[in-house]
């Protein structure tokens, strides 16, 4: 039922770009030429044949830290985007079928949360808490799901008071099948571009903390971090920073076109058959 | 019959629109092939004489908007005129390019929306919406355009017709809406008037209202009109020809008369008897299984109640058909019954047992004997489950059937609403109108209940596939031996379905028996208006109805 042919051209850019960073990330470990922390040459070594990409401010293989960058920077976006979804969009469902003081109280929470800008939130947090993967992702996670239940309980208020809730109601339905068989399918379709833009934002506010030195901590580094490394070359007409912040444009972009498709294809009301 | 009219010629000085030929096309875009063509209107051909009402008159998609639309030059997103002329006053307007729409919309020609709700622009007060065309087109001053307002809304018997301009669209009534509406189109003093379902909106005693002026103001204002309606017994009243328009083709076109009572066509005389199903009331049986006994209720901790001592009885197998106006409250007793809205004061006994008053506290069986169908089918079906699931699910829910045993059933409920095994896999949105309420219907069905409660269920639909709805809820009837709650602001409906009726006003029921009784004369006032409300298939029946009326419609 999934005919390449029918998917548009900015969609197979999305797709191709968006599968490449992932497949790089899933086989880092493959398809570097040098390891992560090895160094192997010469301070801010120009392309060359041997460093595709040169090297970087410690004289590491920039193409094989790209490689390593794009594992730790995916996996930590990842896991905090699905944290942000499953926390926001469970409570957010629940907030608009139960309603009430329930509603009232997550609703006001999460304002008091969203009252504070999110990055000043998060170097707070995260220079009072010790710095590790699973304290960095549960932060992000946690500050993004206030705006997915945002979203998901002003698309459940809607839904719930369609006749088709109403009848499952009467009809005695548990609250379990109200919100993941009734309100759930109807609600995906902004939820999904909303994860495409959420997953973005992650990103990007993963490569912020890095740069301001409160996420990955050397020697890893992520994407924002190796910016961070890199940036004092620039001064000295070295592009080793610009490398990893066009992967995050890039990325940033490729992850949009795919979620605008997924977006165009789910909208519609007969399965996607037509 | 069509041919001879549409011969130029007979008085031709009297002549205001001539459309020939006309052909309406649309591009449709299905997803994973090419983008194809489709014709809405096939070569329509009709002319229109100063001062004359022409009614058009089919299902919804017989293209009778289109074409009323396109008398005006305007096709709606992506409809393209593509073939034939559109002569008014003597112009081909098709050829005269956007500056020529521009100076005939609104001017020349004008139009009057379904909805006046939608169409009125909140923000601005009624006055600045009803003389803007006029004062755009340069026409008049805005002294005098708003001196021609006030006298068309005396005209339209519209209260305070010197201060009304002042208010805000939310600050009258629908009816009153729709006459400011057509105010509005009058105000530039344009030469035709395309009216799309003025009256489909609102309730029948407002209906009237609306109509009448219409009416008187198509008279003295000598304006030509398109009238446009599903309803042959609302164009009866107004039109002095009917044409008859069928999947954008023309069925039949005569006067007035001639349609009515001499159709020529078989499609015609299917749409002027639709309204007769005989149905021979039920004596009422000794006991009722369920009685509602003096319900109050009320929505949030309001003083004003929806609902004031109300009583009814249900007896096992029978209809019971509650009719009103809108905010008559007869919703709200269907959802005091079913415990959507917990009455404040009396009970809803069933099987000598009292009902919970929540629904929460209701245990699945009570559930499962009072089911419910919803006026607007599209939503009232979760559009992305298939068919089979939405009518399974019951079967899953209370009976615990899954699995192969699941699907006989399901296909076996298919069969009992006349539709096949293969729709079981689709979606609400690839089944028409009248298929979506058959599901519904199945859907109920599928709980094998006692009462099935059914909210205006056949007001949204066409009327050839409502009549074909009644007809299969009375066949389910006389099968299943289930009882309906038939809630309706429709008498016609009533007629053919119900064994006994209760009339509601205002939260109250005001008259309550077998059929036979509540509609025998002599009527209280409210019954007596709701009857003579009802359209008839008869000219004139509008001047009498508003002469022999001895109250007015709440809504007017």
């Amino acid at each position: 039922m999934l005919d390449i042919k029918r998917i548009p051209i900015p969609a197979l850019i999305g797709i191709v770009l968006t599968a490449l960073f992932v497949l790089a990330a899933i086989f880092a470990p493959w398809i570097a030429p040098h390891g992560n922390a090895e160094i192997i040459g010469d301070v801010w070594e120009p392309m060359s044949a041997a460093h595709w990409l040169g090297t970087d401010n410690l004289g590491r293989d920039l193409l094989s830290r790209m490689i390593y960058g794009a594992r730790i920077t995916l996996f930590i976006a990842v896991l905090a985007t699905a944290l942000s979804f499953s926390l926001g969009a469970i409570l957010g469902f629940s907030a608009a079928v139960f309603g009430g003081w329930y509603d009232t109280l997550l609703s006001r929470l999460v304002d008091l949360l969203m009252s504070i800008p999110t990055l000043i939130m998060g170097l707070v947090v995260l220079s009072v808490l010790p710095t590790n993967l699973v304290t960095l992702i549960l932060v992000m996670g946690i500050l993004d799901s206030t705006r997915v239940y945002r979203l998901s309980r002003a698309v459940a208020v809607d839904i719930n008071v369609m006749d088709y809730v109403e009848a499952a109601k009467l009809r005695g339905e548990g609250s379990g099948w109200i919100i993941f068989r009734e309100i759930l399918p109807n609600a995906l379709s902004p939820l999904v571009s909303e994860l495409g833009l959420r997953f973005i934002y992650a990103v990007l506010f993963l490569s912020t903390l890095s740069f301001l030195g409160l996420g990955v901590q050397p020697p890893d580094a992520d994407w924002g971090g190796m910016v961070k490394e890199n940036k004092d070359g620039i001064v000295f007409g070295i592009g080793a920073a610009l490398i990893p912040a066009a992967a995050i444009a890039m990325l940033a972009i490729s992850v949009n076109l795919v979620a605008d498709w997924v977006l165009n294809r789910t909208t519609s009301l007969k399965g996607g058959r037509g | 019959m069509a041919d001879t009219k549409a011969n130029p010629g007979q008085s031709k000085q009297g002549l205001l629109l001539d459309i020939r030929n006309l052909r309406i096309e649309a591009t449709v875009y299905p997803p994973g092939e090419a983008p194809k063509n489709i014709v809405l209107v096939h070569d329509v051909s009709l002319t229109l004489e100063k001062g004359k009402v022409l009614g058009l008159i089919g299902e919804s998609g017989a293209g009778k908007s289109t074409i009323g639309l396109s008398s005006m030059g305007y096709g709606r997103g992506g409809v393209r005129i593509t073939g034939g002329e559109v002569i008014l006053n003597g112009r081909d307007i098709l050829k005269t390019g956007k500056d020529g729409f521009r100076k005939l919309r609104g001017r020349e020609v004008c139009y009057v929306a379904q909805s006046a709700a939608a169409a009125f622009n909140p923000a601005h007060k009624l006055m600045d919406q009803v003389v803007e065309a006029t004062l755009l087109h340069g026409t008049a001053t805005r002294a005098e355009a708003e001196k021609r307002a006030v006298a068309l809304f005396k005209k339209l018997s519209l209260p305070n017709p010197e201060t009304i301009g002042e208010r805000f669209p939310h600050q009258v009534s629908g009816g009153q809406l729709q006459r400011v509406m057509t105010a509005m189109a009058l105000c530039s003093e344009p030469d035709l008037i395309v009216f799309d379902e003025p009256t489909t909106a609102l309730d029948v005693t407002t209906q009237i209202d609306v109509l009448a002026a219409i009416k008187d103001a198509i008279r003295d204002t000598h304006v030509a009109a398109l009238y446009i309606t599903h309803d042959l017994a609302v164009v009866a009243q107004v039109s002095d020809e009917i044409m008859v328009l069928r999947h954008g083709r023309l069925v039949e076109w005569g006067g007035t008369r001639q349609i009515i009572k001499e159709p020529r066509q078989e499609y015609t005389n299917a749409l002027v008897s639709v309204h007769e199903i005989e149905h021979a009331e039920q004596k009422p049986g000794t006991a009722p299984f369920l009685s509602v006994k003096n319900v109050t209720a009320a929505y949030g901790r309001s003083h004003i109640k929806v609902l004031k001592n109300v009583s009814v009885d249900i007896y096992p197998g029978q209809t019971l058909a509650v009719v009103g106006e809108s905010g008559s409250g007869k919703s709200t007793l269907a959802r005091a019954i079913t415990g959507l809205l917990p009455p404040e004061e009396g009970t809803v006994t069933f099987d000598g047992r009292p009902l919970a008053n929540r629904l929460a506290d209701r245990p699945k069986e009570d559930l499962r004997q009072l089911q419910m169908i919803y006026q607007m089918a599209d939503v009232a079906m979760n559009p992305r489950q298939t068919v089979g699931t939405i009518i399974g699910r019951p079967l899953e829910f209370y009976f615990g059937i899954r699995g192969r045993e699941r699907d006989k059933r399901v296909a076996e409920l298919l069969d009992k609403i006349e539709m096949g095994k293969g729709f079981v896999d689709r979606y609400p949105a690839e089944l028409s109108g009248g298929q979506k309420q058959r599901v519904c219907i199945a859907r109920s069905l599928a709980a094998k209940p006692k009462l099935i409660i059914c909210d205006e269920v056949t007001s949204a639909l066409d009327p050839l596939v409502a009549h074909g709805i009644l007809k299969l809820l009375l066949d389910l009837q006389k099968e299943e031996n289930v009882a309906y709650l038939f809630i309706t602001h429709d008498l016609a409906t009533v007629k053919s379905i119900a064994d006994s009726i209760a009339v509601m006003y205002r939260g109250e029921v005001v008259r309550y028996g077998p059929k036979s009784t509540v509609l025998t004369p002599p009527f209280d006032a409210y019954t007596d208006l709701l009857l003579s409300s009802v359209p008839e298939m008869e000219i004139g029946w509008l001047e009498k109805a508003i002469k022999g009326r001895r109250m007015a419609s709440a809504g007017n």
